[in-house]
């Protein structure tokens, strides 16, 4: 299953609609096929393509520039650990070290097993809570090397689930803008005017 | 003893006034009731009860300093858009990721209604028809909170359609990312909100005020610079001026991490609290650990000039620490004790950029690259003298001219005032070298010690000889 499934063109079509130029849901969507496939596969891009208005090679494009999305299968739980300067500063290499010889494998790499796959990632915005690391998008901080073998004993054991969605999945709540609460959208070329409560007037 | 809130990780509160982190301390701060039970929406009716224009010129008045890195009043970077071209879009950078940095995605975790509130205020001032608000794609629980908080706000009246039964017509659309720095530049931003590689554009023409999103007029605000309004609505211009100095008012939120006893992220009085304050003070991050000395400091975030002992005494405002060699930036403050590695930690920052490059202008694509690879060697021991004057001639190619850095006692060093020149479009390039000026002016004699000299080679009639 590469194109996107029905219920997902569904979501995609509500998504582009929020936009006044479709091609602006383009990373949105390309999210929606991760989520469903683990990672972007060629049928997705083109199907997205379609559904935008734009050739699949301007989907590649866009894909290929996110360090995000994957183009081949990685594991159920990507461990991205951070090595820019505050978690370097704490010992972020340590737990790299660790992290390879636990799982077997080097950064970059996937266990046989697909169930992990670990990356060294760039700063992630949890500086003061060094060294961190995110599972999936996931954080978890200030951790040590016992913490982290904690933590792959309960990926592994899939006791986290309920927290750590399959890779793909990053937010878990998405959107919906009720039809009756939307403004919707009016393509820029055919707005003139100014909008209606700049009239020098107050609007309550 | 100041508290932490368990549920906002990493912040820190203190007996400080809260412009910004009034909720934090609630464990369903990102609720709209909570939100609401505190004051929610109040600087909403405040500012939908005058008219447009007198709400921007009070954020005019206030000095609302942005809050992303450069320190543009936000009130004067509404007014840039030209007359009379329709329509107007705010874009909203949640696309937190300078190194070091870490309060917009606390911002956006805990109160999502603050932000969100503050983009409406943002909106109606300026006149601003539709509001993009976009976030760092591996900022999951974010997203998620800020996807509910939008939710919560479009059922009960408060974005969409008429608001609060008004003329005033807004949606507000949430965006993710999926992974790249440079998209935290603004124009870079709108490329990716455009569907694009996210690649800055030149400037000019493509100034977002005058020529954005859709080539529309576009303000691009940073998450903390809108989570003021609110607050600035409700108490009005004279309560927030009276918070910090003149020329930077209200508070600004600081992440201070690296060898302190007790790294945290703080809302501080602008422009008073000092870097010693700050680094020793007790009620922030109480010295340096296991009593160890200050090595160095990066004063704004990954991309700012380091600073050691000899600057803690200046205050958080811009221009001072701006004639100081370096700049505020993003509110982010790493600290290096005397066991750190100074090649090693530059190093980090270095691959960081060089990592992060967008590839569109060759000195940064190339020069970044090389000076990572060339840092790399020299700290692995296998660098030359020669390579450290590579570093330098690489960096100039990047920045010609004087580099911006502090003044050292010690050292016999006056400082070079912010910023540097540059030949690249945006920041990411000269920010690759950033850290390897400072480390090798600040501390040339850690790059000697590990690197091999290399004699010349005379070449004699009968063979070589060294």
């Amino acid at each position: 299953m590469s194109r996107l499934t029905d219920a997902h063109v569904a979501l995609a079509n509500e998504i582009i609609g929020r936009y006044p130029r479709p091609k602006s849901a383009l990373v949105p969507l390309l999210h929606l096929a991760q989520e469903q496939d683990g990672y972007i596969t060629r049928d997705a891009m083109v199907h997205i393509g379609e559904l935008v208005g734009v050739t699949s090679a301007e989907v590649y494009g866009t894909a290929t520039f996110y360090e995000m999305f994957k183009f081949e299968p990685v594991g159920k739980y990507v461990v991205n650990i951070c090595g820019t300067m505050s978690c370097a500063l704490m010992g972020s290499e340590e737990l790299m070290h660790h992290a390879e010889q636990r799982l077997g494998i080097k950064a970059g790499g996937t266990t046989p097993d697909g169930m992990f796959t670990l990356e060294h990632a760039e700063c992630q915005a949890a500086c003061t809570e060094a060294p961190c690391l995110q599972v999936n998008y996931r954080y978890r901080y200030r951790l040590t090397p016992a913490d982290l073998d904690e933590l792959i004993d309960d990926l592994s054991a899939e006791r986290l689930t309920h927290e750590i969605p399959p890779h793909g999945t990053v937010a878990k709540v998405r959107q919906h803008i009720p039809s009756h609460r939307g403004v919707g959208v009016v393509a820029p070329e055919l707005v003139t005017e100014s909008p209606a409560w700049l009239n020098g007037k107050a609007a309550l | 003893m100041t508290s932490s809130y368990l549920h906002a990780p990493g912040f820190i509160a203190g007996d400080r006034p809260k412009i910004v982190t009034s909720r934090f301390e609630y464990a369903d701060s990102y609720k709209i009731d909570r939100f609401i039970a505190t004051g929610g929406y109040q600087g909403l009716r405040s500012a939908l009860s005058r008219p447009a224009q007198t709400v921007h010129d009070d954020v005019k008045s206030a000095t609302v300093l942005g809050r992303g890195g450069a320190g543009f009043p936000a009130g004067v970077k509404w007014g840039l858009t030209p007359q009379e071209v329709w329509p107007r879009y705010l874009v909203v950078n949640g696309d937190e990721s300078e190194p070091g940095t870490y309060k917009d995605r606390l911002l956006m975790e805990r109160d999502p209604h603050q932000l969100i509130e503050g983009c409406l205020i943002a909106c109606y001032a300026a006149g601003l028809s539709q509001c993009f608000l976009y976030i760092r794609g591996e900022m999951a629980v974010a997203q998620e909170r800020v996807a509910e908080a939008l939710n919560e706000a479009y059922e009960a009246g408060y974005v969409g359609k008429n608001i609060l039964g008004t003329n005033f017509s807004v949606d507000i659309v949430l965006h993710w990312g999926a992974g790249a720095y440079v998209v935290g530049e603004e124009t870079a931003l709108i490329e990716s909100l455009e569907g694009n590689r996210g690649m800055p554009r030149l400037k000019p023409p493509f100034f977002p005020a005058a020529n954005g999103l859709y080539g529309q007029p576009t303000i691009v605000n940073n998450v903390e610079t809108l989570a003021n309004l609110p607050w600035l609505m409700t108490n009005g211009v004279d309560a927030y001026t009276a918070i910090g100095t003149k020329t930077s008012p209200g508070t600004r939120m600081v992440a201070v991490s690296g060898h302190v006893v007790r790294p945290g992220v703080y809302e501080i009085v602008n422009g008073t609290t000092t870097f010693r304050d700050l680094i020793y003070g007790e009620e922030f991050c109480g010295g340096i650990r296991n009593g160890h000395a200050l090595k160095a400091f990066v004063p704004g975030g990954g991309s700012a000039p380091w600073f050691t002992s000899d600057q803690l005494d200046l205050p958080f405002e811009g221009s001072q620490v701006g004639a100081a060699g370096s700049m505020l930036g993003s509110g982010a403050i790493m600290v290096m004790d005397e066991t750190t590695d100074i090649p090693a930690a530059a190093l980090t920052l270095t691959r960081f950029y060089a990592h992060e490059s967008c590839g569109k202008c060759t000195p940064c694509r190339e020069g970044g690259t090389w000076l990572e690879r060339i840092l790399s060697r020299v700290v692995d021991g296998k660098g030359t003298d020669a390579d450290l004057a590579q570093l330098i001639e690489v960096g100039e190619s990047i920045c010609p001219g004087d580099f911006p850095h502090a003044s050292n006692e010690a050292l016999g060093l006056t400082a070079v005032p912010f910023p540097y020149k540059m030949t690249t479009i945006c920041f990411v390039g000269p920010s690759a070298y950033v850290p390897v000026h400072s480390a090798l002016t600040l501390f040339r004699s850690e790059f000697d010690a590990r690197i091999t000299k290399r004699t010349m080679i005379k070449v004699t009639a009968v063979g070589v000889s060294s």
